[in-house]
């Protein structure tokens, strides 16, 4: 997402390039306004930084702080603590009450540095796991088929707008379905394979965490959802199928939703996910980049490794 | 023997790998794995014990045993012994005096290149400093061509690099037009898909090869895919002009890429088959990075920065056009900060030059690392001095589908002005025939009834 101050600050491409006031003096200041796609406005067909202007061969200020503004919104997302309590409540008014959980990461500073960390449980929140599985399952020794995780990530402003929104979209096809639901977790500091280890204490065949991902310039508060069966300590990313860029001026949440219910499906009956379960929905309606992580051909298949 | 004291503690280090990865400048990705230095005096008593060291241990004792690493077996196997002459009697100390001095020059270093293994290069870029790096960076011109010849002497190329979240067409045209209009694209124009099924790489593959025919671009275009994906495609006659990969700096974490040796030898042979080069017949591209063992398990204790250079080891292999480490992508688990980034950034190019290869770099960073804008800035700045074959350029630096920040078109048009180098010569000619750039090398205006503005109309 722009910022919308900063970008209406932003001369309109193929406008005159004289944000600081100066008029174009020499051929290439002249040039600015023609590189800018000149009266056809490139910027029409991307959210990319395309026609941006030039004052000599360098960034005008207008675009120049732009760019600053983004950045300082995609540094404070990283940094930014998760309102914990006010999350765990929406989570439940969203139909997943959750056990407030916390990896073994101390700090937001040793989380990014210590990925390992934050792929585990501290004792404290395992037993918490441990003791409501066993109440939920008590007298039934039913599996659940699928535990839903929620995780700060490398982004709170992402899990705080766009964690209830999706579930109350996703919830309500999980109830329909028949499907059994663990007790929901929201982890502190965690990493996608908390999951794993969240999974395997409560016995559920397949698990669904909710991350904020790494932050963009254009797209802060992009939420991913990793999908797992068999979860269990010890899993690699090649085993995930992972749901990209959930907000709304990305992959909108009913569409999210609608395609995690199908993966989950498909899992569920397969008894797998990752590299050999395919959204075979035809493309127009399977658009939602349904991928597996880790799988790294190109920096494409890349994109949300740095919260794996 | 491998010891040494330092303020009266005596140091030792008695496997020549943890002597490597102790001697390396901090990153925090060595002290992720453990292997890096428990403090400074440590670090420095490590350097002194690799100046040491003579080139030919690195010979004597693969650091990965050859038995269980095809990457080991092909640095020693293709190891020039008549190359190495010059230097083989010298310490690792002895090669940095060597290397600084007026008697290693281009022509010297082109006739020693195949004569080093990754593991000299590594090692001693170890006891050197940022200016060491460069200089010596700055003497070699590896050349590599097919429509643009890559690093000359006085030019810096630029990977047009116009990725879009959904792969829209109009989007990614919009961002090559911008690119073209600003002088980038020489090294080639170069997709990351956002989905990588091969109807989707064909579609865009046919798309870049319509534009460059369309304009007769001299430059090779690019869509960032798996090599098998890539190889199918050959096989099925789309226009492929380069065959891209990631790989690594040992067998394991190639087989984590889903790579190995012998299928990058094929896809080599069938991108030759098609003929698609006019000034030259390089095909392959790959992108590297420090970490990527450590991040597939698969480092075998060795540290990040020698395993880098090992990848450069399996990239010279393969003739390739354009290699370029993705240096600040993979994040603050192994390279933290700007400083730690910008000194891989220095490391990797001065490695992959001394190796023979045409080397590249992506200037950038994520924003979860303690970076900014100022410190690509100084990348940029010191790798242009140190005869970068090309860096990337993205609109606006910033890159709305991989979520990081490389640097811009404007970025190569400074760097390009501030350094006094051009584009590749192929390419420059283009980029004045098409009216884009005057007699000066700089950008001119675009008129509205310009050509190139044709493309997203008829797309509309």
């Amino acid at each position: 997402m722009t910022c919308a101050e900063a970008a209406d600050g932003i001369p309109p491409a193929g406008g005159p390039q004289d944000a600081s006031g100066a008029p174009p003096e020499t051929a290439d200041q002249g040039a600015s306004a023609g590189t800018s796609g000149g009266r056809l406005d490139l910027t029409r067909f991307t959210a990319a930084r395309v026609a941006v202007g030039l004052t000599g061969v360098s960034l005008p200020t207008a675009a120049h702080l732009a760019f600053l503004a983004d950045h300082a919104m995609a540094r404070d997302a990283v940094h930014l603590p998760v309102d914990v309590p006010g999350l765990l409540q929406e989570l439940a008014g969203a139909g997943l009450p959750c056990l407030p959980l916390r990896s073994r990461v101390r700090d937001r500073r040793e989380y990014l540095l210590r990925p390992d960390l934050g792929r585990r449980l501290d004792q404290e929140s395992a037993a918490m796991v441990v003791r409501a599985a066993h109440e939920a399952g008590l007298g039934r020794g039913e599996r659940p088929d699928l535990a839903l995780v929620v995780a700060d990530g490398l982004s709170a402003p992402a899990v705080m707008r766009q964690a209830a929104p999706f579930l109350r979209e996703f919830v309500p096809r999980c109830r329909s379905r028949g499907v059994r639901l663990a007790v929901g977790s929201y982890v502190s500091l965690g990493r996608v394979a908390v999951a794993d280890e969240i999974g395997e204490l409560c016995r559920a065949r397949a698990t669904a965490i909710l991350i904020g991902e790494r932050p963009g310039l254009t797209s802060p508060d992009s939420l991913g959802v990793y999908l797992t069966f068999g979860p269990k300590v010890g899993n690699t990313d090649e085993r995930r199928n992972c749901i990209s860029n959930i907000r709304p001026e990305g992959l909108p949440f009913a569409e999210a939703a609608a395609t995690l219910d199908h993966l989950l499906h498909l899992a569920l009956a397969r008894g797998l996910t990752g590299v050999m379960l395919k959204d075979d929905r035809p493309l127009a309606v399977g658009n939602a980049a349904a991928s597996v992580p880790g799988v790294a051909a190109g920096r494409g298949e890349r994109r949300g490794e740095g919260v794996s | 023997m491998r010891s040494c004291t330092i303020g009266g503690t005596s140091y030792r280090f008695p496997e020549l790998a943890g002597l490597l990865a102790k001697a390396t400048p901090h990153r925090s990705g060595d002290a992720l794995a453990g292997l890096a230095a428990d403090s400074e005096a440590e670090r420095v008593a490590a350097r002194f014990v690799l100046a040491d060291a003579p080139l030919t241990a690195f010979l004597d004792e693969p650091l990965i045993p050859p038995e269980i690493d095809e990457v080991t077996r092909l640095i020693l196997e293709t190891h020039d012994k008549a190359a190495f002459a010059p230097v083989s009697g010298m310490s690792v100390g002895q090669f940095r005096d060597w290397l600084l001095s007026d008697a290693a020059d281009g022509a010297a270093l082109a006739a020693l290149a195949p004569g080093l293994a990754p593991e000299m290069v590594a090692a001693v870029s170890k006891i050197m400093r940022h200016q060491d790096l460069i200089l010596v960076a700055a003497k070699i011109s590896n050349t590599a061509a097919l429509r643009t010849t890559i690093g000359l002497p006085g030019r810096l190329c630029s990977r047009l690099q116009p990725n879009h979240p959904t792969d829209d067409p109009r989007g990614i045209l919009a961002a090559v037009i911008d690119g073209l209009a600003l002088g980038s694209g020489d090294a080639c124009i170069g997709i990351n898909p956002a989905t990588d099924s091969p109807a989707n790489v064909v579609r865009l593959l046919t798309m870049l090869d319509e534009l460059r025919q369309r304009y007769a671009i001299p430059t090779q275009s690019c869509v960032l895919t798996h090599v098998t994906t890539t190889l199918d495609l050959v096989r099925r006659g789309a226009p492929v002009d380069l065959v891209f990969q990631s790989i690594g700096g040992t067998e394991a974490v190639n087989s984590s890429f889903g790579v190995n040796l012998a299928l990058l030898a094929e896809a080599r042979e069938a991108a030759l088959s098609l003929h698609r080069g006019t000034v030259g017949q390089s095909v392959m591209y790959f992108e590297t990075g420090q970490g990527s063992a450590l991040s597939a398990n698969a480092h075998h204790g060795v540290d990040q920065q020698t395993l880098e250079a090992r990848a450069y080891g399996v990239a010279r292999a393969f003739d390739p056009l354009l290699v370029n480490t993705v240096v600040g992508f993979i994040g603050p688990e192994y390279l933290s900060d700007g400083r730690q980034i910008i000194r891989a950034g220095l490391e990797d190019v001065f490695c992959g030059k001394l190796l023979g290869l045409p080397m590249g770099a992506d200037v950038c960073y994520t924003n979860h690392a303690e970076a900014d804008q100022d410190d690509m800035d100084v990348l940029l700045t010191l790798l242009g001095v140190a005869g970068c074959a090309y860096v990337i350029g993205v609109p606006g630096a910033d890159d709305i589908m991989l979520n990081y920040q490389s640097t811009s078109f404007h970025d190569v048009l400074y760097a390009r002005r501030v350094l006094g180098v051009r584009p590749a010569p192929e390419f420059e000619a283009w980029l004045a025939a098409m009216g884009l750039f005057d007699d000066r090398g700089r950008p001119r205006a675009v008129d509205p009834g310009h050509p190139l503005l044709e493309l997203p109309r008829d797309l509309r």
